[in-house]
């Protein structure tokens, strides 16, 4: 009986070790609903860049990975609670967001964000502009004269443009482009591109320096080898910026 | 799904509809219906058994018990759903973390707060960093529903404390002329007729409860109208082999059915269990009941 014991204490103490060796699984928090960054394909399961993008970090820095879809209004509280150990959504860094959690490197370099209206003479100074919450966009428009109109995904935001809900959408413009030319001339790109934010980044947990480490040093590598510089063309075209 | 959905631009519409509507995404869209009836079928009991338990302590004798019970139905009904689901769910996440850390990892050192981050030792993790996917479906499921019968059970709870107070004081007083303690009058008088009084209230938060679902997605449930928003949104032909257009009114138009047919389903039922439950009681029902039967 006593041997009994003792093997099961040693069995539960080598459990306890191995678990204790960082990051067993780690969870790779995403919307799935920003194409070309993230989306579900016809099969269920997330697909886009950043799937890509994800699934050759891991296997970079030898790490098993799992994909979870969170909402995007609760993605960076779940990520600080450790409900998933990454946010890999398409999330521009910036300022505010660098004081809650820490970012990689960029993944994608600082993109341009653009207008997209269904005609050509909207007015982007005095109308109304939809955009997502919680985003650097929606921050943006906000800043300035037009009226902001806040939709919790991007598709309403697009909707809201086609339906006369708001003048136009300001968003990634790597988002707008497959919608404009799959719309057949009825949306279009209005006024000047901006750029905001500092790029696509990773979001961790401040206190994950270790893990950070980890997918900064893939991100170098695949930067080095130009394996992420295909990727980019791959899914936003010859055109987008690249390193 | 069939052979000949290879290459779905070349197919008629009915066709194509036939390819369309059986892609693996689509039978996540049919499993959240079954999975929006299941989290309804547990959380209705559960939330019916907050709320008995939030009545009773509400009318307790002993004040400390009844202040918990009234505060429980005056703040919870108070609170937004929306903060509930957004705030008080990480919470309670965390605290059940928090308690097993206690018990499990004494000698951990580092701060559990740390700026922003909430870190357990890996041990304390619920569940487990190491756990299939479906563990943490299966997790999130139960947080949702537990969420979801604590807030609906303050509603219960007042509805069934205010029924409690209707029953006839004549009713409980004869019990008390015969001699039984104030626990077989609890049982055997008030709680049999109060419900009675109930059913029209719990039957409004059945409704509602039906209707509220959505909030889940905020915990990463994907329940009906998640998908069908998803579903329904503008898809370019760049990544899917079925593009189309804005659908969502097709899609929502099927939840208008989905939500009509429940409602009428839990009508039929509701009516039949108020008929079942009038029999014999000293209301107008039940005295139209008595009228109306066979000599």
């Amino acid at each position: 009986m006593k041997s009994i014991l003792l093997s099961t204490v040693a069995v539960a103490v080598t459990a306890t070790l191995a678990l204790a060796d960082g990051h067993s699984v780690v969870r790779m928090g995403t919307e799935g609903a920003y194409p070309p960054y993230n989306f579900i394909n016809d099969a269920g399961e997330i697909d886009g860049f950043e799937r890509e993008l994800g699934d050759e970090l891991c296997l970079r820095a030898e790490l098993t990975c799992e994909w979870v879809k969170n909402d995007w209004d609760s993605i960076i509280p779940n990520l600080v609670s450790s409900n998933y150990d990454t946010i890999i959504a398409g999330m521009s860094i910036t300022d505010e967001r660098d004081e809650v959690i820490d970012f990689t490197q960029n993944y994608v370099p600082p993109a341009s964000s653009a207008f997209v209206a269904a005609s050509a003479d909207a007015d982007l100074t005095g109308g109304v502009i939809a955009a997502q919450t919680a985003t650097i966009q929606a921050g943006y428009i906000a800043e300035g004269n037009a009226a902001l109109i806040e939709f919790a995904t991007p598709e309403e935001t697009v909707a809201a443009v086609r339906n006369g809900e708001a003048d136009a959408v300001f968003a990634d413009k790597d988002y707008l482009v497959p919608l404009v030319e799959a719309s057949g001339g009825e949306l279009m790109f209005v006024g000047e591109d901006v750029g905001l934010g500092g790029g696509v980044g990773m979001g961790l947990r401040e206190s994950d320096g270790e893990l950070k480490g980890k997918f900064d040093a893939a991100i170098t590598s695949m930067k080095e080898d130009g394996t992420l510089n295909a990727l980019l063309v791959k899914w936003f075209g010859e055109e987008t910026a690249q390193y | 799904m069939f052979s000949y959905c290879s290459d779905p631009d070349t197919l008629e519409r009915l066709w194509w509809l036939s390819c369309y509507l059986t892609t693996g995404v689509h039978f996540s869209f049919y499993l959240s219906f079954l999975k929006v009836i299941g989290i309804l079928a547990v959380t209705a009991p559960v939330a019916l058994a907050f709320g008995f338990a939030g009545a009773m302590s509400a009318r307790s004798q002993i004040l400390p018990v009844s202040w918990l019970g009234k505060a429980y139905i005056a703040i919870v009904r108070g609170v937004p759903d929306i903060a509930f689901f957004l705030f008080f769910v990480i919470a309670l996440d965390q605290g059940f973390e928090w308690l097993r850390h206690q018990a499990l990892c004494p000698d951990w050192t580092d701060p559990i707060r740390q700026g922003n981050d909430f870190l357990v030792c890996p041990q304390a993790k619920l569940p487990l960093g190491t756990a299939p996917q479906a563990v943490h479906q299966a997790y999130a499921f139960a947080l949702a529903v537990m969420t979801f019968a604590l807030v609906f059970g303050a509603f219960v709870a007042n509805v069934i404390f205010g029924a409690m107070r209707a029953v006839p004081k004549a009713q409980l007083e004869t019990a008390e002329a015969y001699g039984m303690s104030p626990r077989q009058t609890f049982w055997r008088i008030l709680v049999p007729q109060m419900w009675v009084y109930a059913l029209p209230g719990l039957s409004n938060l059945w409704q509602v409860l039906i209707k509220a679902t959505p909030l889940l997605f905020l915990l990463g449930i994907e329940d009906v109208v998640y998908w069908a928003r998803e579903l329904g949104g503008t898809k370019t032909a760049r990544f899917t082999a079925y593009p189309h257009g804005d659908w969502r009114m097709w899609y929502f138009l099927a939840l208008l059915v989905f939500y009509l047919f429940m409602t009428w389903g839990s009508e039929k039922v509701l009516s039949r269990i108020m008929a079942r439950l009038t029999r014999g009681q000293a209301t107008t029902g039940g005295e139209a009941q008595r009228k109306g039967a066979p000599a």
